[in-house]
């Protein structure tokens, strides 16, 4: 990576990119998707070979009649023409919409998504007036994603970064695997929401569905309503004046802030004593932790 | 992985056939196998739609002489129901192996099926005053234009697109399953049972039959089993959520009803559209907007949620 300069990784292929950042070779004993920032570059908010995006340069794509691949293709072709605002229009429950997107972008979806809509991203702003199907936003890097009505199950799996928001109710297993982030649900959740949450913040404005936070590593679980019941290892924590005032900001943005305040939040983080630290070894703790 | 959906129109009819085959040809990325209907006309009432299979698709492979064996089976089939004393209307049949009668019978319609079912390869797949189940493979174009669904009027339905995973690929493992031997009920199902041969043997010894080794069969029969016993449909299907074990959605029809339960971890999808004149239900939402285009409300009904529905 160091070795290659923006210039030259912005003019390969992705297929030559690829190649040329060592993914083609990877082995057993090796971390060959790992891509190494250099240190002495300057500072970069995006990936060298992001396209350059106008946000007040506009377009609308009818979605109706066309593929996921189709539509996936079209918003790459309209970001490399400078388009910065993107509209999708009937998408009917397509799965897989706006997935992998790795650049600023507004996206403005209007009609629902089906599974994995707007996954893998790493910047964009995701605007979606429908309902999301199953693992919506899963993988997220960074971004945000909100949506109207309700989500379906596995809602921001394994996000690492980004906002990702809910205004209606979603399904269970909500942020399994949530690696960082915020993940706000203005209604429901179901079953076994934040299950092996490792970092970030996930917020429930409305019920949470049994075994809740089962087995989490970390990070941090509010909820506004009723608490069918807690997972494993899961425990209640006192919410503190940081606490709220993350809540009232967080909540506040979205317009989501519940008439009676922040106060009645009950906050659920790890009791930390079904996985064993002590027994890492240092080098261990320093992966797992 | 397989893929379910349901629909009930509330109080009127509607081409539930075709609207059936939008959303199962919408799901055909969940299991492209085979692909089945349970459709419900007006009820005919005083007269039966009898559907049975005189073989399996495949059989059709094995030499010339099979159009014999299948001749002399539904010469069999038929003359079992002269000595019932049923009067058959109408005789159709959308292939070879696969009929439909429309029957007329006073007596006992259980006592019937048994007798039939004991001529060797023949499978009732249905039997009611308004169930019209009909499976096959291959996908839901397919099926639908094989049996004329496209034009079938009606209050309700269920249907399913497989992706076998423990059983053959073959009509006998095809849902809908029909809850022998109660009229107009059937099932379909997605997901695992993983209790299915402890259930199976349970309810064997209370002399149930099973036709195939699929687990989802269990569920028409467990549901047969209660109804017999009194408990009613959402009972039923609340009951399950306790005794069967896995992970499973599934939905069950009767004459006038459509209902679906969830399982303890809501780890096999739904989606669910409800409105003051249809409710329609899929894995997918994809399946609920090919006859919906219309920017509509849906949501995931939650873990152990049990919902039944009146036509």
């Amino acid at each position: 990576m160091a070795s290659l300069s923006d210039t030259e990784l912005k003019q390969m292929s992705q297929e030559e990119r690829v190649t040329a950042l060592g993914m083609r070779t990877e082995a057993l004993t090796g971390k060959s998707l790992y891509i190494e920032f250099d240190p002495d570059a300057e500072e970069r908010f995006t990936y060298p070979w992001a396209p350059e995006v106008d946000y007040n340069k506009r377009t609308e794509l009818d979605t109706d009649e066309m593929t996921t691949t189709e539509v996936n293709s079209k918003i790459r072709a309209l970001m490399a023409e400078g388009y910065g605002t993107i509209v999708l229009k009937n998408p009917r429950g397509k799965h897989s919409l706006g997935v992998g997107i790795l650049s600023r972008l507004n996206l403005i979806i209007e009609g629902s998504l089906g599974y994995f809509g707007v996954g893998l991203i790493d910047g964009p702003n995701v605007r979606i007036n429908g309902r999301v199907g199953w693992s919506c936003g899963e993988n997220m890097m960074a971004g945000t994603i909100v949506i109207e009505k309700n989500a379906g199950s596995t809602f921001g799996a394994a996000i690492r970064g980004g906002d990702l928001v809910c205004r209606g109710s979603v399904g269970s297993r909500t942020g399994i695997d949530q690696k960082g982030g915020t993940i706000l649900v203005g209604g429901d959740t179901g079953a076994l929401s934040g299950f092996m949450m490792q970092r970030g913040r996930m917020v429930v404005c409305g019920n949470a569905g049994k075994n809740l936070g089962d087995s989490m590593y970390d990070g941090t679980i509010f909820v506004g309503g009723k608490i069918q019941s807690l997972g494993v290892d899961a425990i209640e924590a006192e919410l503190t004046d940081l606490d709220r005032d993350w809540l009232t900001a967080k909540l506040t943005q979205y317009g989501m802030m519940p008439d009676k305040g922040v106060d009645h939040f009950t906050k659920i983080v790890a009791g930390k004593q079904l996985w064993n630290y002590d027994n890492l070894e240092p080098n261990e703790k320093k992966i797992i932790l | 992985m397989c893929g379910i959906a349901g629909l009930i129109h509330k109080g009127k009819s509607s081409n539930v056939g075709g609207e059936m085959t939008a959303m199962l040809q919408a799901l055909k990325h969940r299991g492209p196998d085979s692909t089945g209907y349970a459709v419900y006309g007006e009820p005919t009432e005083g007269d039966y739609v009898l559907r049975l299979k005189v073989a399996e698709a495949e059989d059709m492979a094995k030499g010339r002489g099979i159009h014999q064996v299948l001749a002399d089976r539904i010469a069999e089939v038929e003359a079992i129901m002269q000595e019932h004393g049923v009067t058959v209307k109408t005789k159709e049949n959308a292939t070879e192996y696969a009929l439909r009668y429309l029957i007329s019978h006073d007596g006992d319609t259980t006592a019937l099926a048994e007798h039939i079912e004991e001529t060797d390869g023949v499978e009732i797949l249905s039997l009611g005053n308004g169930l019209e189940l009909i499976k096959d493979l291959g996908d839901a174009s397919d099926v639908a234009g094989l049996y004329g669904l496209n034009e079938f009027n009606g209050t309700h339905g269920i249907g399913h697109t497989r992706m076998a995973t423990e059983s053959d690929v073959d009509i006998r493992s095809a849902h809908p399953y029909w809850a022998f031997p109660y009229n107009d009920v059937s099932v379909v199902h997605n997901g695992q049972i993983t209790n299915y041969w402890i259930m199976r043997r349970q309810m064997e010894r209370k002399g149930h039959r099973f036709m195939s080794n699929c687990d989802s069969e269990l569920l028409a029969v467990y549901t047969a089993n209660n109804l017999a016993n009194g408990v009613t449909l959402e009972q039923s299907l609340r009951n399950s959520i306790e005794e069967i074990d896995g992970v499973f959605t599934y939905l069950v029809a009767t004459k006038d009803q459509l209902g679906m339960a969830k399982d303890t971890m809501a780890a096999k999808p739904l989606v669910l559209y409800e409105s003051d004149d249809l409710i329609a239900m899929a894995s997918e939402e994809v399946a609920i907007r090919a006859i919906l285009p219309q920017e509509i409300d849906t949501y995931d009904p939650y873990d152990e949620e049990v919902r039944v529905w009146q036509a």
